[in-house]
């Protein structure tokens, strides 16, 4: 066995011990208030790809390793300790080991052991008898054929062919380790786990409300008395809540870029960090439905966006571009500028993409007297709504008429699940900013979000390629490649990688913001109330 | 009599499966499937496991056998259990349904406290300075969008006194929670009272050129008397009605107000439930307006015998 990391973990330990820095200064004590968007779906992390249920959840929960809550860009490291000491792969990296903390309880008082990793992947892998509803970090563990229990304090995961960045995965706030002894079902309505934070009630459109876990392993953490999240649909009552001082915090990402001039000139004290959050605005195209069976009349689609536009006027020029996965300085693996603009559809000379998309449409008979009529569906709320109708514009340059179709937001996936649109603007959130996750999660075939079953044999080929190999500066050039084919082949063409704001008052300290993905930095269990 | 009243309550019992009929059978013609919608949080819907939650929540068993069990249960006081919450209806109920009562009678009052009397001004003072002012004051009050004008007390709150009259936790005595309720009862109150400022206003000007108002005048009765007790008595009946009328339209004003000022309420519970295509949430509450409805109408048709001696109910 080669033992690995065991420098970094002695450093990372060091890290925990000392929190982010100001170590003398921190307070014990204090209710964080936080206002929520709507209420959770859930209290099941696993069970969820959202965050209005891991933001708040994410603190009652341990994963076996986490990213480093301090480091505002997740990589492979920033990945310290969690619920296991160690970790070591095995010289294929096909097994991975993990030394477990001794001495944690669960939230219920019993013991945590090393059962409980191997019953929280048997249920992720199907393999356990009480199933969950849904599963939809399934894509991410295809590799995984099974986790066995070593010891007590010791279990090893087994991977189907070597993924030296599997660890990534399970650094995500989305992959908390469950208890054996509580169902699925409990899970959703009053989870229990070992982290900080103990979930004391959630009641729908009012609060959830959480509590120090006084037994917590991790010494002297939390250091709040409790987590209270206040649930507030209203956009406008709850930004002036915050405003007026009746929460310390905004919820994850929750203030749009125009928001956020109104904030900063309401209560300028507050504290509000932009970051880009590993969520790309996309086109998606029903490949099934004719005339789009046609790769042509993708590739002209995707040649007539102009990301600069919907750059300057969703995001006052401050979003990112990039292709499937978000560039650097924010994210790890995406391309940087200049292998982006090499990509077809990426030059900032639109004209010239527009004209040959139109060249493209011409050839398939389509003109200014023959004119394409479609729909384009999308979620009805701003965040969607508003890029669909620039792409509505620009469709239009390309002869093709699109008419804005808009889906009640709860029924959006089941629509596009059915194959029932034509055109649709599409949002997609990353988890983890790894490749792994990306591709296989988004665009290996036959994967459940995967929405416009695009499947290429010989992408998926540098999917597994890229996803074995150990070199990872190697692998990030092989990444650039997949991903430039993914636009060129216009796979779900990225649009724009967004930003938003999340703002807290100046006594919350603490608390860092991610920078590539919304679900990995809220275990909160660092923070405190300065007051 | 007797037999009208065992006619009338077979009939308001007839009326009731109907409703609940109805209630049940609409709200499954509403175009999202509730399997659907909680696979959307997971962002894909699998075939497999959709069909295993429909199993799971009984919404594979054929229309009138699910029927038959929302009946029984509503029979047995079980509501069922919430899809979204997984918890027993009544629990996510019982808490909310006062709060609304409690605001809704705080707005009908706001309505008459205020409506009432600025009308009779305003009538009585007609085309002076006050009874201009009164009348834009009343016209804003129609032309002004619920929603807005919550978000704009909301905005004076924060801008003037760095402190907004939102639920945020659970009052701590009944004082308090009319406190805290009061601002958006007067928000939902205001268009209600401008109509009935209006109405009344009218009113008193058709009353006030009768021939018994003369008359009370040329007796030397005081203008206070005239104007309250012989003229407003009878200016009062349509503004009565209109009252009942705004009352029941008031649910709708407090969707929004609910949700403006964070109120959790049964209202802004109802849409939400609506939009989850919460069924157990959605069927008992519907049924229990419906149930309010027909039971206050036999009320009152059983009232107006006792109220009108003119009624008589053939047996």
């Amino acid at each position: 066995m080669r033992v690995l990391y065991l420098s970094m973990v002695a450093v990372s330990l060091a890290g925990l011990v000392s929190g982010s820095g100001a170590a003398l200064a921190q307070k014990s004590g204090g209710i964080l208030k936080i206002y929520h968007r709507d209420t959770p779906p859930s209290g099941s992390i696993i069970e969820e790809a959202t965050n209005s249920t891991l933001s708040p959840y994410m603190g009652v929960f341990n994963n076996l390793v986490m990213y480093d809550q301090h480091k505002p860009t997740n990589s492979l490291d920033t990945i310290v300790p969690d619920l296991a000491t160690e970790w070591s792969w095995n010289d294929k990296y096909t097994q991975l080991t993990f030394k477990l903390r001794s001495g944690v309880k669960w939230h219920d008082g019993k013991a945590f052991t090393a059962k409980d990793v191997q019953c929280t992947f048997d249920l992720l892998l199907d393999k356990a008898k009480q199933q969950l509803r849904k599963n939809p970090r399934k894509a991410w563990f295809g590799n995984l054929d099974k986790v066995t229990v070593d010891s007590e304090g010791q279990a090893s995961f087994h991977l189907k062919h070597p993924q030296p960045a599997f660890i990534a995965l399970l650094a995500s706030g989305y992959s908390p380790i469950y208890p054996c002894h509580v169902p699925p079902a409990k899970m959703r309505t009053h989870p229990i786990g070992t982290g900080p934070f103990k979930f004391v009630e959630l009641k729908q459109n009012e609060h959830i409300k959480f509590t120090k876990n006084k037994d917590y392993w991790k010494k002297d953490r939390p250091y709040l008395d409790g987590i209270e999240w206040t649930i507030i649909k209203a956009v406008a009552t709850r930004t002036l809540a915050f405003v007026a001082g009746k929460f310390d915090m905004t919820f994850n990402a929750d203030i749009t870029i125009p928001l956020l001039k109104d904030i900063k000139a309401q209560a300028p004290k507050a504290i509000c960090e932009l970051r880009t959050t590993n969520v790309s605005t996309n086109l998606i195209v029903n490949r099934d439905k004719p005339p789009f069976d046609n790769p042509k009349i993708r590739e002209a689609m995707a040649l007539t966006i102009d990301r600069k536009a919907f750059n300057d006027i969703l995001g006052e020029g401050q979003l990112v571009l990039g292709g499937a996965l978000l560039p650097p300085p924010d994210g790890v693996w995406g391309m940087p500028p200049e292998v982006l603009q090499k990509v077809k559809g990426y030059s900032p000379d639109v004209a010239a993409n527009r004209a040959a998309a139109r060249k493209i449409m011409e050839g398939l008979g389509y003109g200014p007297n023959k004119r394409l009529n479609v729909k384009v569906a999308t979620r009805n709320i701003a965040t969607y709504r508003d890029p669909a109708v620039i792409l509505i514009d620009h469709l239009k340059e390309i002869y093709i008429d699109a008419e804005l179709e808009t889906v009640e937001t709860s029924n959006w996936h089941a629509k596009v699940a059915r194959k029932d649109y034509m055109v649709g603007l599409n949002l997609t959130g990353l988890g983890v900013d790894d490749p792994d996750a990306q591709f296989y999660e988004n665009y290996a075939c036959g994967s459940q979000r995967n929405y416009t079953g695009y499947c290429n044999k010989d992408l998926q080929k540098l999917f597994d390629k890229q996803s074995m190999m150990t070199d990872q500066d190697a692998r990030k050039k092989l990444v650039w490649e997949i991903d430039a084919k993914l636009q060129e082949d216009g796979a779900r063409p990225i649009v724009v990688h967004n930003k938003n704001a999340t703002c807290w008052h100046p006594y919350v300290k603490g608390f860092t913001m991610m920078t590539n993905s919304l679900y990995n930095g809220w275990r909160l269990e660092d923070v405190w109330l300065d007051k | 009599m007797s037999t009208y009243l065992v006619r009338r309550f077979f009939l308001m019992i007839l009326t009731l499966i109907g409703m609940s009929i109805v209630i049940f059978v609409m709200l499954r013609l509403v175009p999202g499937n509730i399997a659907d919608i909680l696979f959307d949080s997971a962002g894909f819907v699998d075939p497999a496991a959709k069909a295993r939650l429909e199993a799971e929540l009984g919404l594979d068993l054929p229309i009138p056998v699910q029927y038959g069990h929302w009946m029984g249960g509503l029979l047995t006081g079980d509501l069922g259990i919430s899809y979204v919450s997984e918890m027993p209806a009544a629990e996510e109920l019982a808490p909310r349904i006062p709060i609304t009562a409690k605001l809704a009678g705080l707005a009908l009052l706001f309505t008459v406290a205020f409506g009432l009397p600025l009308g009779v001004i305003s009538a009585v003072r007609q085309n002076t300075t006050l009874d201009y002012i009164l009348r834009i004051i009343s016209l804003s009050g129609l032309s002004l969008p619920s929603f807005w004008l919550a978000l704009l007390i909301l905005m004076a709150f924060v801008r003037y006194f760095d402190w907004m009259p939102i639920y945020t936790e659970e009052p701590a005595t009944l004082w308090d929670e009319l406190l805290l309720l009061s601002v958006p009862a007067a928000a939902v109150g205001f268009r209600s009272s401008a109509l009935v400022m209006r109405l009344t206003r009218s009113s008193m000007l058709e009353v006030m050129r009768q021939d018994y108002i003369r008359t009370a005048r040329s007796k030397g009765a005081s203008e206070n008397a005239i104007n309250y007790h012989h003229a407003l008595k009878n200016a009062v009946l349509p503004v009565v009605t209109i009252i009942g009328i705004e009352a029941a339209f008031l649910i709708g004003g407090l969707i929004i107000t609910e949700t403006v000022f964070n109120i959790p309420g049964v209202a802004h519970f109802l849409v939400e439930a609506i939009l989850k295509r919460d069924y157990p949430i959605v069927q008992n509450l519907v049924m229990l307006i419906a149930v309010i409805v027909v039971v206050v109408n036999f009320a009152v048709d059983l009232l107006y015998a006792v109220l009108d001696p003119r009624i008589k109910y053939a047996d």
